[in-house]
């Protein structure tokens, strides 16, 4: 039997996320896997077209509105609803975009969701982790239920590109609620590599002890071209804001190098750095948690050693 | 009445060291601490600052479970609900059937919002929230981090990849919020003495006219990978070489 899946894409300023090439490749490992990719935009032009380039996607559907200039949950959640009777699956990535609108669509189709996808068993079998990835739990579809699910994008790399789909504009006749309306987005801009696709990650915590403490994290990661993390103590505290945290409540990242420094390695923390290729700890307990995860771990004050490191690196 | 319902729920508490049974049948609860979700705290909290600022006149708190969850809604009563509704059952509960019970209180107590941790802590799903949202046809604000009422309307102020995002949303809504909306207070003893006097009802799943429904069998519960031990190095001159090595920088 062959199987027809529906990816909503996430995308912003234009530029479609490197999650939902990831949602493509988790797509990919279902057999006779069909796949489509849905853009809801004001104008999905530039977005269909670098949907319609990754490897493995059959056709793009746009829905252009212009309410969908700003991406709201409760307004994309009953476009995808309408798409979604053609599908045996629906896939978003499990951002902070998936995991808001996914659940409205499997609620609107009255079926249950798969939340971080880690690994496809078979076309109804998917494991995820649970309690903040310290078990992981494979499940099975009850028979005939529409799959909707979304995926832990750390887990996969992105779909190559190389496609060449065909977009085709929907048509949609489905109402859209007024009850809800975007005001503003603050996000700081940045010229370092982003948090959540970058290679490596110089990540703070508690210990940097204010947001001036924190810049000399922001100097070693601009030597080595890293990224720049924080614990949730070090947002909660003010040193660094929220779209830098790492963990079960932050970002899930997979960056080939992660450096820990001055941070204790709470569960929930671990969480979101469990598919880090190579772990760093720069803690001065040495007893502290996060050397049980380190691959290299150095026992120190981080306001001697930062330094340190960063004059070794310019000699 | 100006009223609010809060969803919670009974999970293992975030300190314990979560172990997988030896059969993968799931994981070990027996003998461990079990506490209200951490993020349904954070969403009581808000609904009695906005009862103590004079925006709502009352504080309903609700669960579905077995009956042990009766000792976190007696919490949620002595942290300050006014009252407490349990919808019994021992089946396995998906977020879809607790949004469903969700949506008859909705039907039953009329709230102008309803609050909700933005997931639980045990099977991090995320989802109840917004298929309440969707179940019931009102607007959804997930992960907020500030929340300001105004007659009808609602500010939300969400934690998003991104940075912060502000939604305006009509009343009524459902919120779901994350660990910076505020900081839950600390029961004290007389709390505890005076919720055991406040109204706690029970109501039984069937009679609500909800299925518990299944569509997600686990197959198989199973620990993580563990991670290969690491070496130590004694300062930052073997750091740098270590990762000069591995070719990382
Ligand atoms: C529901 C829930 C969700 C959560 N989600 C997250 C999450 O997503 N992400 C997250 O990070 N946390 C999360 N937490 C919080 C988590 O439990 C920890 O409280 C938090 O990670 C601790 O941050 P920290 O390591 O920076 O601070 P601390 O635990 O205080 O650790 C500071 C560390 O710095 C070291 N140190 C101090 N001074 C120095 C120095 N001069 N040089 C070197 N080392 C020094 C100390 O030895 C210590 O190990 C969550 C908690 C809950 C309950």
């Amino acid at each position: 039997m062959s199987h027809r899946i529906l990816i909503l894409a996430e995308h912003s300023q234009n530029q479609l996320s490197v999650g939902t090439a990831k949602c493509v490749a988790c797509a990919a490992g279902i057999p006779d896997a069909e796949i489509n990719v849905a853009v809801c935009a004001a104008d999905a032009s530039a977005v269909a077209a670098q949907a319609a380039s990754l490897k493995g996607v059959s056709k793009v559907l746009t829905i252009e509105h212009p309410a969908h200039a700003h991406a709201l949950g409760a307004l994309i959640a009953p476009q995808i609803a309408a798409l979604a009777g053609a599908y045996t699956h629906v896939l978003g990535p499990s951002s902070t975009f998936g995991k808001d609108v996914m659940p409205r669509i499997a609620a609107l189709l009255g079926t249950s969701q798969i939340s971080d996808i880690m690994a496809v068993e078979s076309a109804t079998r998917f494991r995820r982790p649970i309690y903040a990835g310290n078990a992981l739990l494979t499940v099975e579809v009850t028979a005939g239920t529409k799959v909707v699910g979304t995926v832990r994008t750390a887990s996969y790399q992105p779909a190559p590109g190389g496609g060449n789909a065909a977009v085709e504009k929907v048509v949609s006749n489905v109402e859209l609620p007024t009850h809800t309306r975007f005001v503003s987005v603050s996000a700081a801009k940045s010229d370092r590599p982003d948090l959540q696709t970058a290679a490596k990650v110089v990540s703070g915590g508690r210990a940097l002890g204010s947001a001036e403490g924190f810049k000399i994290l922001y100097q070693l990661a601009d030597k080595i071209g890293a990224a720049v993390g924080a614990s949730r103590a070090a947002v909660d505290a003010g040193y660094a804001p929220n779209e830098l945290q790492v963990g079960q409540t932050g970002k899930i990242i997979a960056p080939e190098l992660y450096m820990a420094i001055g941070i204790s390695g709470a569960i929930q923390h671990l969480t979101g750095i469990k598919d880090a290729r190579t772990i760093v700890a720069i803690n001065k307990d040495s007893e502290a948690p996060i050397f049980e995860v380190a691959d290299i771990g150095l026992v120190g004050d981080l306001f001697q050693v930062v330094p340190e490191i960063e004059k070794l690196l310019a000699g | 009445m100006q009223r609010i319902l809060v969803g919670i729920k009974r999970v293992v508490d975030y300190n314990v060291r979560i172990r997988v049974k030896p059969d993968g049948t799931g994981v070990i609860t027996d003998g461990v601490k079990m506490s209200v979700n951490p993020f349904d705290e954070i969403a009581l909290e808000e609904a009695l600052r906005i009862k103590e600022r004079g925006g709502a006149e009352e504080v309903v708190v609700a669960t579905v479970g077995p009956a042990d969850c009766q000792q976190q809604l007696r919490t949620c009563l002595a942290m300050g609900a006014d009252r407490a509704l349990h919808v019994q059952t021992d089946a396995r509960i998906e977020p879809l059937a607790a949004a469903r019970v969700m949506l008859k209180l909705v039907e039953r107590e009329q709230p102008f919002l309803v609050l909700m941790g933005k997931q639980a802590i045990d099977n991090d799903n995320g989802q109840t929230g917004q298929m309440l949202a969707a179940l019931w046809n009102r607007p959804q604000a997930t992960f907020a981090s500030k929340l300001q009422i105004d007659g009808q309307k609602a500010q939300v102020t969400r934690e998003v990849d991104a940075g912060l995002e502000t939604i305006e949303i009509d009343l009524p809504a459902v919120v779901t919020v994350d660990l910076r909306l505020n900081e839950p207070r600390y029961v004290k003893l007389p709390d505890i003495m005076k919720a055991k006097k406040k109204p706690l009802e029970t109501l039984e799943l069937a009679a609500l006219g909800v299925e518990a429904h299944e569509q997600l069998q686990p197959v198989r519960f199973e620990p993580p990978a563990q991670r290969q031990k690491g070496i130590k190095v004694k300062d930052a001159a073997e750091l740098v070489a270590a990762l000069k090595q591995k070719g990382l920088l």
